[in-house]
């Protein structure tokens, strides 16, 4: 089609296609943003080897997208999260797979993390005045993690509640400031609703627009300092023919990256992620287990005990973190092939190769105890009976509840004759305005406190002549014999009916 | 099918979606890329790339646009039969004045499920049947209330003032009463709760 349309002699439609493209280019100067977007030189030309981080921008889109979607049916709070959770994975049409796409897709980010990482640092391609660049990769490397952890609370099963409870009792051993950094995290000494609400509002609010921040600025850098091109001497790839980003690099990271996403649409449809039951904070017997890219560190601190812990939890990752972050300012020399630099090259195998040690010790340990084998397979086993069961909406039954009336819902509490004139509050309709029990809601008038601000008498004239302010709001003059006022106005009084819940 | 014609490169990126590289491409880059890369390959990589992000872009939309539309697709279930009482019993009951009944029904509202209560007065109708009227004013939804001295139901908000078989009288209700859908089942008058919008003449069920 666009071949039939370029053969076309001048004056056809490809021309009201150009003059289309001018027209707009003239206002929006679309032409120049693609140029500085689309040619920037590679010397060397295109690699696979550069793909990771289009990868990962790939992924995050993915994230974002499914992230914002699975806020239309998900509740922040301790009382619905599950609830929600299990609303969306078995009930709402796609849901079990755009949660799934969501989960697959917070590994996915950590290993694409871990190969940018790892291809940036043996390429040494964080040298020549690329600290900064550099710099807030590392930053962003962090901020993915903390995304991770956050997430992982909030679909409030038995895994995500205990799993964090650990997690965030590692910022205990923070010395002196440890006690407080809990209690920030958690919004108090324990796990409850409000750390759900936190990790919600750092998870959907504020890491992202970090993320955002960071991304930009990481390819602002990148754009400033240039592609690397391959680990030779500068010179060399100072000589080397360069290409420009499209369409050979475009085309490389499109494949990889729709790669991935279809690879992870696969993989959500074969093997949906599951939900176990609710937390149940009781449950003293839980073995939390983190998702494994959290498994080496969570081994790790096993090894360090007492006053050592902190040694384990702090010293030794800060250090391992500290050292990360320096690195462009620690090396520097400008040698980028591997080969010539064994420290730096070996660290990194030396580092990874502990990590690889460490989540495998760890499922090792798991399966050599028999007692916590079982513990494990048990919790596993009832997730996916769990998993099976249809799901189930919360039953909200409110004060109401049963067809018994108000003198059910508000039981022995009320007095005599209190309860008679609950029901004449009903009867006499002003739970029209009022709401069950004078508690309001859905826009209603709530009556609050009344036992506070009227006694006895000045409330029965008012309910026999409202003020024209309430007239004006629909309020009717109350007819009602004597002692049936007095009923009516016992039960507006009466605390037990201020502090019954309020219905649904 | 693009192949190695001629093609006009910003024509083809339009066509395609794609990031078109028009004459504006700087003359220093294409001088580094060289004869290698023709326009007609670059164009045939933007045109790719192009198809190959629509398609998996709609077929990414597909879940997303069925998941968010799941509520309004996934029908209402609407409230289950309510027995009442014996139709017998209701029926001598109702000669004397409306009787005040409480229904209550399930209703799931998403993941969650509220036990909701109703007032209807069961009435006989004008061919002395047993009828079953919704309690809600059909003005603004206030509970209208019946008022033996007066023999009439009156809407406590407003003052809609209502026959015994639900027939608008005066006030700003523009209709009656409400009936709502009945049964007879085992001796047993049953009733189906319905809500009907408010402020029109003509009766609709919204719910």
């Amino acid at each position: 089609m666009s071949a039939a349309a370029g053969e076309r002699p001048p004056g056809g439609e490809a021309t009201v296609r150009e003059r289309l493209a001018s027209w707009l280019d003239q206002r929006v100067g679309w032409r120049q943003m693609m140029s500085v977007a689309l040619d920037e030189p590679i010397p060397g030309g295109a690699r696979w080897a550069y793909v990771f981080g289009s990868g990962l921008l790939f992924v995050f889109v993915n994230q974002i997208v499914t992230g914002v979607f699975l806020a239309f049916y998900y509740v922040p709070s301790a009382d619905h999260a599950h609830t929600t959770v299990s609303f969306i994975q078995k009930q709402v049409t796609m849901g079990s797979f755009l949660r799934s796409l969501h989960a697959y897709g917070s590994s996915v980010m950590v290993l694409l993390l871990m190969l940018h990482l790892a291809q940036t640092y043996v390429y040494g391609a964080y040298k020549g005045r690329r600290e900064l660049l550099w710099l807030m990769g590392c930053f962003l490397l962090l901020l993915v993690m903390g995304m991770a952890f956050t997430g992982y609370l909030l679909p409030w099963d038995q895994k995500a509640y205990f799993a964090t409870a650990v997690g965030t009792n590692i910022a205990s051993e923070v010395p002196w400031i440890g006690g407080f950094l809990k209690r920030l995290l958690r919004g108090g000494n324990e796990m409850g609703t409000l750390t759900l609400s936190r990790f919600f509002t750092l998870h959907i609010f504020l890491i992202p627009a970090g993320i955002f921040a960071a991304v930009a600025s990481h390819l602002f850098l990148f754009r400033k300092a240039g592609a690397a091109g391959p680990p030779r001497p500068a010179a060399e790839v100072r000589q080397l023919p360069a290409a420009t980003f499209f369409p050979g690099q475009v085309f490389k990271d499109f494949v990889f990256g729709i790669g991935l996403i279809v690879m992870l649409g696969a993989l959500a449809s074969a093997r949906p992620v599951s939900l176990g039951p609710a937390a149940n904070p009781a449950d003293a017997t839980y073995l939390p287990r983190p998702e494994w890219y959290y498994l080496p560190v969570f081994q790790f601190i096993k090894y360090f005990r007492g006053a050592a812990s902190v040694l384990g939890i702090v010293v030794i990752p800060g250090v391992v973190v500290l050292a990360l972050f320096a690195l462009p300012f620690l090396d520097r020399s400008p040698e980028r092939r591997p080969l010539r630099r064994p420290v730096a090259v070996g660290s990194l195998l030396l580092v990874l190769a502990a990590l690889v040690f460490l989540g495998v010790q760890s499922a090792v340990e798991d399966r050599r105890d028999p007692a916590v084998r079982a513990k494990l397979e048990a919790q596993e086993h009832e997730e996916l009976a769990y998993a099976k069961e249809p799901f189930t909406p919360e039953e909200n039954l409110g004060p109401f509840a049963g067809g018994g009336g108000a003198a059910a819902a508000a039981p022995a509490a009320l007095s005599p004759d209190a309860a008679k004139g609950a029901l004449l509050f009903e009867s006499e309709g002003c739970s029209g305005c009022h709401g069950a029990q004078g508690h309001g809601g859905g826009g209603l008038f709530a009556l609050v406190n009344l036992g506070k601000r009227f006694p006895p008498a000045p409330l029965t004239a008012l309910l026999h002549a409202p003020r024209p302010d309430m007239l004006q709001g629909g309020m009717q003059p109350v007819q009602l014999k004597a002692e049936d006022m007095q009923a009516l106005v016992a039960f507006l009084l009466s605390p037990q009916r201020d502090a019954a819940p309020a219905a649904p | 099918m693009t192949g190695d014609t001629p093609v006009t490169p910003s024509a083809a990126g339009l066509a395609a979606g794609g990031p078109p590289e028009g004459d504006a491409s700087p003359a220093h880059h294409a001088a580094a890329i060289g004869p290698v890369l023709s326009s007609t390959r670059r164009s045939f990589f933007g045109v790719l790339v192009g198809a190959i992000s629509a398609v998996v872009g709609a077929l990414m939309a597909v879940p997303l646009i069925r998941f968010a539309l799941d509520p309004v697709l996934r029908g209402g279930g609407g409230a289950d039969w309510y027995a009442l009482g014996s139709t017998e019993e209701l029926a001598a009951a109702a000669a004397k004045e409306p009787v005040r009944a409480e229904v209550s029904f399930r209703r799931v509202d998403g993941w969650r499920a509220t036990t909701v209560k109703q007032t209807v007065w069961v009435t006989l109708g004008a061919k002395g049947g047993l009828e079953v009227l919704s309690g809600t004013c059909p003005h603004l939804g206030c509970g209208a209330i019946w008022h033996g001295d007066r023999g009439r139901f009156v809407c406590p908000c407003h003052n809609g003032n209502f026959g015994r078989r639900g027939e608008r009288i005066s006030g700003p209700p523009q209709r009656g009463l409400d009936p709502l859908p009945l049964k007879v089942e085992g001796g047993k008058l049953w009733v189906k709760y319905q809500y009907f919008r408010g402020l029109v003449a003509d009766r609709e069920v919204i719910g």
